[in-house]
């Protein structure tokens, strides 16, 4: 492989070539540090890289498939979105709060990547606590689409889907509470899983909303993202709500051979996803992927999700009320950012809240407050928790009628950067396809299927019943077989 | 459903947030559209529907009543910033 291929090159392809010997772990290492170091001016796709610790750990897996002690994931670089805890690299949610934060332990996820031998780079820019869609908010300022600089990644996972796109690392983790891996996933032609809601320990990952948020792959390919959770995935008795369940291997219906490898799959397409407010581009890439996955044995049901049209205003008064909790943590004793000046201790936490956290976090924690105070309560929180039994029961009753669901990621492409800042109901839109599976606690994913005729990546989402996974990455697996939309790769000459 | 200003200072208290009386007209028209969008749900039927928390019907996990969590203490306060003899120092609380 030359150096251009090994910057793009998937997480199966990089793994073939280590067990080869056509480079080692620590030669890649350091040609995709010289590659992010080249690319942060411009794209901003980093928060902290350890250049130190990459090298150490490239060094040890280098070492152990010497031993021949390697598995499918020895030596091979990633990144960890800034919100996981990584003991010895700080770990900062993109906020000024936890600038200097240095963790004392790893995240459950961490430490089973760690394990699986792969190499940590640094920790990929966010969304302030994971709040928003364009990686805007973050207090290490914006991140680009590598793909049109004046546009944004999308967002909360923005630096991690850069950092895939831009070819930087060939995999990062993320975390979605309401769309953060598969929104940025779309905008960036990346693939990138939300596995259902207990699959991945939340041990050490920040909390933004706890029912919701889930930790998943970002990678070049349905494959990579499978190899990826494989590792991740497991029982974790640190996070309550993570499920004891067997391990499983997500790659096993990836790795079996079939003529009409989607044979009877039952694709449900529900209108909403379809109707007003979706871009014609958008539908146009959707479709014609749905007609790659008929010829691969798929059919297609028309299928109702009646209340998806809640999904919205239900997310933004569940995620704001468990995150104003989450966040009181952050009060200037224990850690992060204190206020240098303060006359008591009710005034040193309300000027080390005000200085520390951006107006987006600030926005949510006052609506999240208002909701769960006396008088409130039953008329926000209590409906929008019932409302969200109606959506969830929505997607049990699609799937007596198909087995899996497809719509577009997103309704639109990248918006430019700063379009959307000051209004923030139209930044919420972006994710009205997306927080329905968080809601429900479902699996789904994203795939790129397209670009519009300015060149920006479109996704096609695909979400499925509980613990369908294998299956989810199954079907995107066929049809990048025949599909090359996740090889694209954007023009360098503006960061190289 | 509008929130006066004094009712953001009011909810600003109680979350801790000290807000500057100059950002109070921008945050109040943001709210104002935020909770213009949410109060879609008021209209929606929900006569009989349990409330969802969470999305598996779990049960709080026990576990065996076995050390499992050791003293690291000095760790944990590394980041913190005021410390003494291993206790957080915050302002005076009691005159």
């Amino acid at each position: 492989m030359n150096r251009q291929d090994i910057a793009y090159a998937t997480v199966t392809e990089l793994a073939a070539g280590l067990a080869a010997g056509q480079f080692s772990a620590l030669e890649l290492t350091d040609e995709l540090l010289a590659r992010i170091a080249a690319a942060q001016p411009t794209l901003n796709a980093f928060v902290s890289v350890d250049p130190d610790g990459a090298r150490t750990a490239a060094k040890a897996a280098d070492a152990a498939r010497a031993k021949g002690e390697a598995g499918p994931l020895t030596g091979i670089p990633i990144a960890h979105k800034d919100l996981f805890m990584t003991e010895g690299l700080r770990t900062t949610c993109s906020s000024k709060m936890l600038e200097h934060f240095v963790a004392p332990y790893d995240a459950h996820v961490v430490t089973a990547l760690k394990q699986a031998g792969t190499v940590l780079l640094g920790k990929t820019a966010m969304d302030e606590f994971a709040m928003g869609s364009s990686s805007e908010t973050s207090f290490f300022g914006p991140v680009r689409n590598p793909w049109q600089l004046d546009s944004v990644p999308g967002g909360s996972s923005g630096g991690a889907a850069v950092a895939v796109a831009a070819g930087l690392v060939p995999a990062s983790t993320g975390s979605d509470t309401g769309g953060s891996i598969r929104q940025p996933s779309s905008f960036c032609g990346v693939t990138g899983l939300k596995p259902t809601y207990g699959i991945c320990s939340r041990h050490g990952m920040v909390a933004f909303a706890s029912s919701l948020d889930q930790a998943g792959p970002m990678a070049r390919s349905a494959e990579d993202c499978a190899l990826l959770l494989t590792a991740m995935a497991g029982h974790d008795p640190r996070d309550a709500t993570s499920l004891p369940r067997p391990k499983e291997d997500y790659r096993r219906e990836i790795v079996k051979t079939a003529t009409k490898p989607l044979d009877g799959i039952r694709i449900g397409l529900p209108e909403a996803f379809f109707g007003d407010g979706v871009d014609a581009p958008v539908v146009a890439a959707v479709e014609a992927a749905l007609t790659e996955l008929r010829a691969l044995g798929a059919v297609t049901v028309p299928i109702a999700l009646p209340n998806i049209g809640y999904s919205v205003p239900v997310y933004h008064v569940l995620g704001p009320a468990e995150a104003s909790s989450n966040l009181s943590c952050f009060d200037g004793v224990r850690y992060g950012h204190r206020a240098a000046q303060y006359t008591d201790l009710l005034d040193m936490y309300k000027k080390t809240r005000a200085e520390g956290f951006g107006d987006e976090v600030k926005r949510r924690i006052l609506i999240g407050t208002y909701v769960l105070s006396h008088g409130y309560y039953d008329a926000y929180y209590l409906k929008a928790q019932k409302v969200r039994r109606l959506i969830a029961d929505d997607y049990q009753a699609a799937f007596k009628q198909c087995d899996v669901i497809l719509g577009p990621t997103v309704p639109t492409t990248a918006p430019l950067l700063g379009s959307q800042t000051q209004d923030p109901i139209k930044m919420y839109l972006n994710d009205i396809f997306t927080i329905g599976a968080n809601l429900a606690g479902i699996p789904a994913m994203t795939a790129p299927c397209g670009f519009t005729s300015n060149g920006l990546p479109i996704g096609l989402q695909l979400q499925g019943p509980y613990f369908s996974e294998a299956q989810l990455l199954n079907i995107a697996h066929r049809f990048q077989q025949v599909t090359d939309w996740h090889r694209r790769v954007p023009k360098e000459a503006s960061h190289a | 459903m509008a929130l006066s200003q004094n009712e953001i200072q009011r909810i600003a208290h109680l979350a801790r947030l000290e807000i500057d009386e100059a950002m109070l007209p921008q945050l109040q028209q943001q709210l104002d559209s935020i909770f213009g969008m949410i109060d879609v749900l008021s209209r929606i039927e929900t006569d009989g529907v349990s409330p969802m928390a969470h999305t598996q019907p779990l049960a709080l996990p026990l576990r065996d009543d076995k050390v499992t969590a050791f003293d690291r203490r000095d760790d944990y306060q590394q980041g913190a910033p005021a410390v003494q003899n291993g206790l957080y120092l915050v302002p005076k609380v009691i005159e």
